[in-house]
């Protein structure tokens, strides 16, 4: 989230689309019920009339898949009425700038496609530089080849009737989301999209936040009280595992991994490859080097480029369904699995559990036997004696049965207490990964072989005991001044020379002295504007409200009173306010830089243009991996850009077969593949039964009543449930066309108190063209009564 | 030890005493008599323990009330300023994360072929991992490709990890990198 929780109260308007805070996340509704109080709008964007939709000022529907062309059309909505923040998006953003002739878009392709490798040369798609090699810029944004006209023309096709005729939304709706959403143009107002999976598992998943990106800027709602693009993380970590870089492509804080590719043999060619000449991120190589120091202790040396050289380097996607991939083909051994239920909650699920007997070793931490660490079982369809796999199953102690922290989607790290003993002979996770690390290097302690450098090399020093010591591990993320021995007050004082550590730099200054864990702090004070300083910390810097730079004017006073957050005081020559400035304090708004808001950026502007990523500069629509309809939009039908796995792991069905829209979400009962929850009692008796919703017209039609049992049907599987049948769902109407469209929650399985099907047999194994996330949200099936 | 505002839980254990006192004495009884009697309140005498929710993103407080080596209830932490004492029915029902009889107690290990559980120690465990950890690694490990040292192994992977602690998460992405894994995914790609 660029804002948090509390600051939602603050918002004019919620744009909630791909997302059901009142069911999914409710404690964080009670602060948009606040913001209604206030006179705030909610406006809610969905397949199904969910209890979010209940509770919104207005309510939209539209098919799944179909998100760009509802945004595209609130865009160019927004461009033809002028309904734009006109000096933000000229200052702040890169709207200004002048794209090079090279850059073209015909029919669903932009210039430097590849049909062969589908992939795109995204050197089509840069600025016109000056000498310097700064991007050229028209202020006026009149410049037929700037961002803004380049974007103005993208966006033109998705005028109302194109747009409703592939969403089937009903057009009044339609237009009454645009016009309430874009009423927060105006100077005093602001506006939040808040989003979840419906969003991102897509095959165009961050194109759909790029459009919430670019509708926020032109509406100038970054950096505002109650405005920002605020993704609702659904797990307790979620945020800090993320952080921490529990991914293939990143290590902590967001520093991308070192691949095998000749630029990153060494640190130095890294460093000259993977830093910016300008923007925070020209300080990378600090990060990389002091967490270098904070792997590798005193291994890490100036003579060995601080132990660049022990970090792996691969050289592909190893995300997870091309994990499952390489496990599905044998060319995985061993696998750990740290709380997690792939045979519930990954894509085609079928497979995944399939793959998972093809390893020869498999270690599950988890508190409850699941469907993952049972695969083997004949309750699970398997037959034992045909299954090699060596499975170690780990008892883990339950949240309040240790101590640590947590970052919540407000990227606030908040600290829990250990309440009781771990129950039974069950331990911290931190005690078992502390104890591996242990028993590792104990059996490699005596040699040298090529294998036993990195893991020799790695600097292991919590404590003696089994259990590590937490407080060590917390000084070590926040980072120290190696040559006094002191914690770090802050990631402004990290150095590249190897004179400082931190395991992760964006937490550095979380622990900034002696018996000072910020995490741990209680003052629940409100500080300003419902920011809450002093709970918990925030990172980066304690920061509340990401670019809040850009709620003050170029000039540095706020836009408006109603919505200021910090702001320029000559007096004291400092930025001062409600919040932590997201922005160098002292720098004036004459100064250079003083007027670029997006400080992470190189140029200091955000960009509606994005040509970094890997489908095109904007987003554009294109139809599912399956889709009962043809594009309307290109003769590209799917992003040309995702990468399609052949054959058995990924078997697509067709529309004639499967005409059905189906989409996968959650209820409040149960916390995603179930584990957690369908081991519980209460949880179990409130929400037992798997079922599949639909419409009362699909219902007509298939001769299917309210509980009846009945199958859904995929080109991956079949599953049984009973039907639910509600008004929630209507048919979509597309230019006269019906398509109908059906959902169910993911969350059962086997094991438990409450049992059913698994919705996840029926999902696909493709991934957005950018994150790999699969596209859950949108397939087809069929369904039909069971008897 | 943490600080917490401890005056509204006190009061109402005060409160509660007190009104129980009061009326009894107000109606003529032996008061002490009747106090004996008087069934405690389970909260009473109970350790209170402030956490945050195990479930959603919101990030809620939660109060733990322990007695007697048990978790004896649970409730939202009035002083969070994320959920006010407020909780949705997943935080509501914390306890039963600990009393379900569903938990797993002890090390369970899988030999190859086989149809049950058995029970093994954690030293068993550790070693019987570390081991085939090793051979996997030694087997599978690379050290350079086309001259370049890339010190990794294909042949292990690492999943989960979004309920951990941060300081979990940050140990757990240490060891994996420090083994060469490469295959290092969880579930904010699913």
């Amino acid at each position: 989230m660029t804002n948090h929780w509390s600051d939602l109260q603050n918002t004019d308007c919620a744009l909630i689309m791909g997302g059901n805070p009142a069911e999914n996340h409710p404690i964080s509704f009670r602060w948009l019920t606040k913001a209604k109080e206030k006179g705030g709008k909610i406006v809610s964007v969905d397949p199904r009339f969910t209890r979010t939709s209940s509770k919104a000022d207005v309510y939209a529907s539209l098919r799944s898949g179909t998100d760009i062309a509802f945004m595209g059309g609130m865009i160019n909505y927004a461009l033809e009425n002028n309904l734009i923040h006109r000096e933000y998006v000229a200052e702040y953003t890169n709207a200004s700038f002048i794209v090079k002739k090279d850059f073209e878009f015909n029919d669903g392709l932009f210039s430097g496609y590849d049909e062969a490798t589908r992939k795109y040369d995204k050197t089509k798609w840069a600025f016109e530089t000056d000498e310097e090699g700064n991007p050229k810029k028209d202020k006026t944004l009149t410049h037929p080849r700037s961002v803004f006209q380049l974007m103005r023309k993208h966006f033109s096709r998705y005028d109302v009737d194109s747009v409703i005729a592939v969403t089937g939304t009903p057009k009044e709706d339609y237009l009454k989301v645009c016009e309430t959403f874009c009423s927060t143009s105006k100077i005093g107002k602001s506006g939040t999209i808040m989003y979840a999976m419906g969003t991102t598992q897509h095959t165009v998943g961050t194109q759909n936040v790029r459009a919430f990106g670019i509708i926020q800027l032109l509406l100038g709602n970054i950096g505002l009280p109650g405005g920002g693009i605020n993704a609702m993380r659904g797990e307790s970590n979620v945020q800090g595992s993320t952080d921490f870089a529990l991914l293939y492509h990143l290590l902590p804080g967001y520093v991308g991994t070192p691949t095998a590719i000749p630029e990153h043999a060494t640190l130095e060619g890294y460093n000259t490859k993977e830093t910016p000449s300008g923007g925070y991120w020209s300080n990378k190589p600090k990060f990389l080097v002091s967490m270098l120091k904070a792997w590798y202790g005193p291994n890490a040396t100036k003579a060995n480029e601080f132990g660049y050289q022990y970090l792996p380097k691969g050289n592909k996607n190893y995300s997870h369904i091309n994990l499952f991939n390489a496990m599905y083909k044998g060319e995985l051994e061993g696998a750990f699995l740290f709380g997690t239920n792939p045979v519930v909650g990954g894509p085609n699920a079928g497979k995944e559990k399939e793959a998972l007997s093809n390893l020869k070793w498999m270690v599950a931490v988890d508190l409850w036997e699941t469907e993952t660490s049972a695969f083997w079982q004949e309750e699970a369809g398997s037959d034992p004696s045909k299954i090699d796999t060596e499975v170690f199953l780990l008892p883990a102690a339950s949240s309040y049965e240790k101590e640590g922290s947590v970052s919540n989607s407000s990227r606030w790290m908040q600290y829990r207490w250990k309440a009781i003993d771990p129950k039974g002979e069950s331990l911290a996770d931190l005690e078992i990964i502390h104890m591996l690390v242990k028993n590792l290097k104990g059996l490699y302690k005596n040699e040298s072989s090529a294998a036993a450098k990195p893991i020799n090399a790695l600097y292991w020093n919590f404590g003696e005991g089994h259990h590590p010591d937490i407080d060590l591990v917390a000084r070590e993320i926040n980072g120290y001044d190696l040559s006094t021995g002191k914690l770090l007050k802050g990631f402004g004082d990290l150095k590249d020379d190897g004179t400082t550590s931190s395991g992760n730099w964006i937490y550095s200054g979380f622990y900034p002295e002696e018996g000072k864990n910020r995490s741990k702090n209680r003052d629940n004070k409100d500080t300003g504007g419902g920011n809450f300083l002093n709970w918990a910390y925030a990172w980066p810097a304690n920061r509340r409200i990401l670019y809040n730079r850009a709620s003050a004017d170029p000039s540095g006073k706020p836009w408006s009173d109603k919505k200021a957050v910090i702001w320029w005081d000559e007096s004291q020559k400092k930025w001062t306010g409600n919040d932590i400035p997201d922005f160098k304090p002292t720098v004036a708004p004459a100064d250079p830089g003083g007027t670029n808001p997006f400080i992470m950026i190189n140029g200091g502007v955000a960009g509606v243009y994005a040509p970094t990523l890997n489908d095109g500069p904007f987003p554009e629509h294109y139809e599912p991996f399956e889709s009962p309809v043809k594009n309307s939009f290109s003769s590209q039908e799917i992003n040309p850009a995702v990468v399609i796995i052949e054959g058995e792991f990924n078997l697509k069905g067709d529309s004639k077969k499967y005409p059905i829209v189906g989409t996968t979400y959650r209820v409040s009962e149960h916390w995603q593949s179930g584990s957690m929850t369908r081991n519980q009692e209460w949880l179990s008796e409130l929400a037992g039964h798997m079922y599949i919703e639909m419409s009362e017209e699909l219902a007509k039609e298939k001769g299917i009543k309210n509980k009846d049992k009945i199958i859904v049907s995929s080109a991956r599987g079949d599953i049984k449930a009973y039907a639910m049948v509600t008004k929630r769902f209507k048919p979509h109407m597309m230019n006269g066309k019906k398509v109908h469209q059906v959902g169910m929650p993911w969350h059962f399985g086997y094991k438990g108190y409450a049992t059913g099907d698994t919705a996840n047999r029926l999902t696909p194994h493709i991934g957005d063209a950018n994150t790999t996330i699969p596209e859950y949200k949108a397939f087809l099936c069929d369904i039909r009564r069971a008897d | 030890m943490v600080e917490i505002n401890l005056n509204r839980r006190q009061f109402l254990k005060l409160s509660g005493a007190t009104a129980a006192t009061l009326a009894v004495v107000e109606l003529g009884f032996n008061e002490k008599e009747v106090h004996a009697q008087t069934k405690e309140l389970k909260i009473a005498k109970a350790t209170v323990t402030p956490t945050i929710c195990a479930f959603c993103g919101v990030g809620c407080g939660i109060l733990v009330h322990t007695k007697d080596n048990t978790v004896v209830y649970t409730e939202g932490d009035p002083d969070s300023p994320v959920n006010e004492g407020t909780l949705c029915s997943k935080g509501t029902t914390i306890r039963q994360v600990f009393t379900s009889e569903k938990r797993l107690t002890k090390p369970l290990y899988r030999a190859p072929g086989s149809k049950k559980w058995e029970e093994k120690s954690w030293d068993w465990m550790y070693e019987t991992i570390a081991k085939r950890t090793k051979e996997t690694r030694d087997k599978t490990f690379i050290e350079k490709e086309n001259g370049m040292f890339v010190n990794k192994t294909e042949a292990i992977a690492s999943l989960g990890g979004a309920a951990l602690d941060n300081e979990e998460t940050y140990l757990l992405a240490k060891m994996m990198r420090g083994l060469g894994v490469v295959y290092l995914e969880h579930q904010a790609r699913i």
